[in-house]
């Protein structure tokens, strides 16, 4: 019996690789660090930024040719690249996870039960109270009017595109959705300003030109519009034409095919992009203080006199000269982004419910 | 219950493409008929279009004549969406729908055409299953989802909801076509058993599986691309695979085309 056949040693060894040890990289890093620390703090060329720049570039060289040495070229480009992938992420990471610090730290200390009770009614420039109730709810207001009136616009609006559209008329509605994506907010707050507030309400206010928050609704409601048509739009096309050709042969009408099977599986995109209008349409300042006019007191009726929103008391108090504004707009602004927050959450719950989990 | 399918001159265009070009051809009920042919030879065209599903495709239209025991369902006033309630499909891939479970899919049919009382669907739905030979399998978790199961299962539970609705002709478009063998065989076994309640129409590229299951097996083709489907011959599967009269179906079945 003749000896199996022996694979030579140089075969084996193409398999299985070495890898640079942990420490020799952390060697490395430190190295080039205090390399580039030396050389921006020692030659005074510098403070901590170039230093990290420099100990960055000195570590993927450092990098490179260790690797290099031990795996071999393609794992030294592979590592190379995978640290300046990870490092793309951090930076990208940065300037969010800064807001977020920022807005809390901020924003912390005025976030008081006297915050959120108040107004800035009779509040003058020495006071330290004052709140931003009348804000939040002309928040409140004027985006759920604005929601109201867009979500159901907008959602049919994309089914009719999707599911009944054929022609020239949908390919010029869908242009004009494309088009109205990129209006700029003040753009809708002059248009609602001029159509609106000047020419419609005197018909309702003894011929005098008025603002209300529920103006401001309408223009973010212009802002909202195209958003949320293109987004289910979108949503809508991504569910599979079997699905809906499965409840045509159960004898389903189209309508309840749309209704029952084609938007509860779109559902979850929907919702999306609801949310990402709401929010966009929650920050908007300019068309709030071009038709809404903006107010110190609380005024919970939308479709009369001046309101405010929280957008807009930010603007206000970060331009304001007294000292106590800046708390005031730091606390009003980490609002703003925790009602969104919460709004998106809340959203993702209700349409996350209609989905069964495996 | 099952009825009678009968096409005279039906002629499918999709735009101004002639899809399929004066088919004739009766099914008798309680039968599966087996439609085989090379690929775009028209099979799937003419399946969809017994039960006016080809025409949610803009453009496409169907003149001739097609009878569902003697009612012509292309007359003008004829309610679609109550021709697909009594002809119903099976398709090639299983489709579930995802946002339901497998109680609300297989009972799909009856509750979006207005069934409400639950003593009655829970009923529809155990007798559905257990013609579709899934009850066993599926009868513990009924409010899992239904996109949760095998390929083979997923497709049992797509006849499942087509029967649920006690449609009259059933059609089925390649239905195991994209199942394993073990699945292909639980399927075919199905066809046998609901044979006895309806019209069974399957198209197939398989032709010993047209062998297996049909009583009368169509064969269509084209004479070149861009040309329409014809239907070259039908007649009882026995004669179509041991003895046709058409050379066009000897070539094919032999393999020696398409």
């Amino acid at each position: 019996m003749t000896a199996p056949a022996q694979a030579p040693a140089g075969q084996n060894r193409a398999l299985r690789g070495r890898r640079t040890p942990v420490l020799v990289l952390v060697g490395i890093a430190v190295v080039a660090f205090g390399v580039s620390a030396a050389l921006c703090y020692g030659a005074g060329i510098g403070g901590w930024v170039l230093t990290i720049v420099i100990g960055l570039i000195l570590y993927l060289v450092g990098v490179f040719v260790a690797v290099g040495r031990v795996e071999g070229r393609r794992a030294a480009r592979n590592r190379v690249w995978g640290t300046l992938i990870q490092l793309a992420f951090v930076l990208a990471l940065l300037p969010l996870v800064s807001v977020i610090w920022t807005l809390i730290s901020k924003g912390t200390e005025r976030f008081d039960l006297n915050f959120f009770t108040t107004s800035m009614n009779n509040i003058g420039a020495r006071d330290p109270e004052g709140g931003a109730v009348h804000a939040i709810i002309g928040t409140l207001e004027q985006v759920g009017i604005a929601a109201l009136i867009t979500i159901p616009l907008g959602v049919l609006a994309a089914i009719y595109i999707v599911e009944y559209g054929r022609g020239r008329f949908t390919f010029t509605i869908r242009f004009f959705v494309d088009v109205m994506t990129g209006i700029p907010s003040i753009i809708a707050g002059l248009f609602v300003l001029s159509f609106w507030v000047l020419i419609v309400s005197p018909w309702y206010n003894n011929g005098q030109p008025a603002f209300s928050g529920f103006a401001a609704a309408l223009a973010l409601s212009v802002l909202m519009l195209p958003t949320i048509v293109r987004s289910t739009e979108e949503m809508l096309r991504l569910v599979p034409a079997p699905l809906r050709e499965g409840s045509y042969a159960l004898g389903v009408p189209k309508w309840k095919t749309i209704l029952k099977v084609v938007v509860p599986t779109a559902l979850p995109g929907i919702v999306t992009g609801i949310m990402l209008a709401i929010a966009r349409a929650a920050g908007e300042t300019a068309p709030v203080l071009l038709v809404a006019g903006g107010s110190a007191a609380l005024n919970i009726n939308p479709f009369n006199n001046n309101q405010t929103s929280l957008s807009l008391f930010v603007f206000q108090q970060a331009s304001d000269a007294s000292r106590f504004s800046p708390a005031r707009a730091w606390t009003a602004a980490l609002t703003l982004v925790a009602l969104v927050l919460i709004l998106t959450i809340a959203a993702k719950l209700v349409a996350g419910r209609n989905r069964i989990r495996r | 219950m099952a009825k009678r399918v009968e096409a005279s001159g039906v002629t499918a265009y999709y735009g101004a493409f002639k899809a399929i070009d004066d088919i004739n051809l009766i099914v008798d009920p309680k039968t599966v008929t087996a439609i085989i042919g090379p690929s775009g030879c028209g099979k799937s065209t003419f399946l969809r279009s017994i039960n006016r599903l080809h025409e949610v495709l803009p453009g496409a239209r169907v003149e001739g004549k097609l009878t569902i025991d003697d009612e012509n369902i292309y007359e003008k006033d004829v309610d679609v969406t109550a021709v697909r309630r009594m002809i119903g499909m099976v398709f090639q891939r299983p489709n579930p729908f995802p946002t339901m479970s497998i109680f609300d899919n297989v009972v799909a049919g009856l509750k979006l055409n207005g069934m409400r009382r639950k003593s009655m669907l829970q009923e529809a739905a155990e007798k559905a299953l257990r013609s579709a030979n899934l009850w066993d399998e599926v009868k513990d978790r009924l409010n899992k989802p239904g996109a949760g199961l095998s390929g083979g299962q997923q497709q049992r539970l797509c006849i499942a909801r087509t029967i649920a609705v006690e449609p009259q002709v059933v059609l089925m478009d390649e239905p195991c076509s994209a199942l394993d063998p073990i699945s292909t065989l639980a399927i075919e076994d199905l066809m046998f058993k609901l044979k006895d309640r309806f019209t069974i129409i399957i198209v197939t590229h398989n032709m010993q599986q047209a062998a297996r299951v049909s009583d009368r097996t169509a064969f269509f083709s084209i004479e070149r691309t861009g040309d329409p489907g014809r239907l070259i011959e039908y007649d009882s599967t026995q004669k179509i695979f041991n003895s046709p009269s058409q050379k066009k179906t000897e070539d094919y079945i032999t393999g020696r085309f398409g």
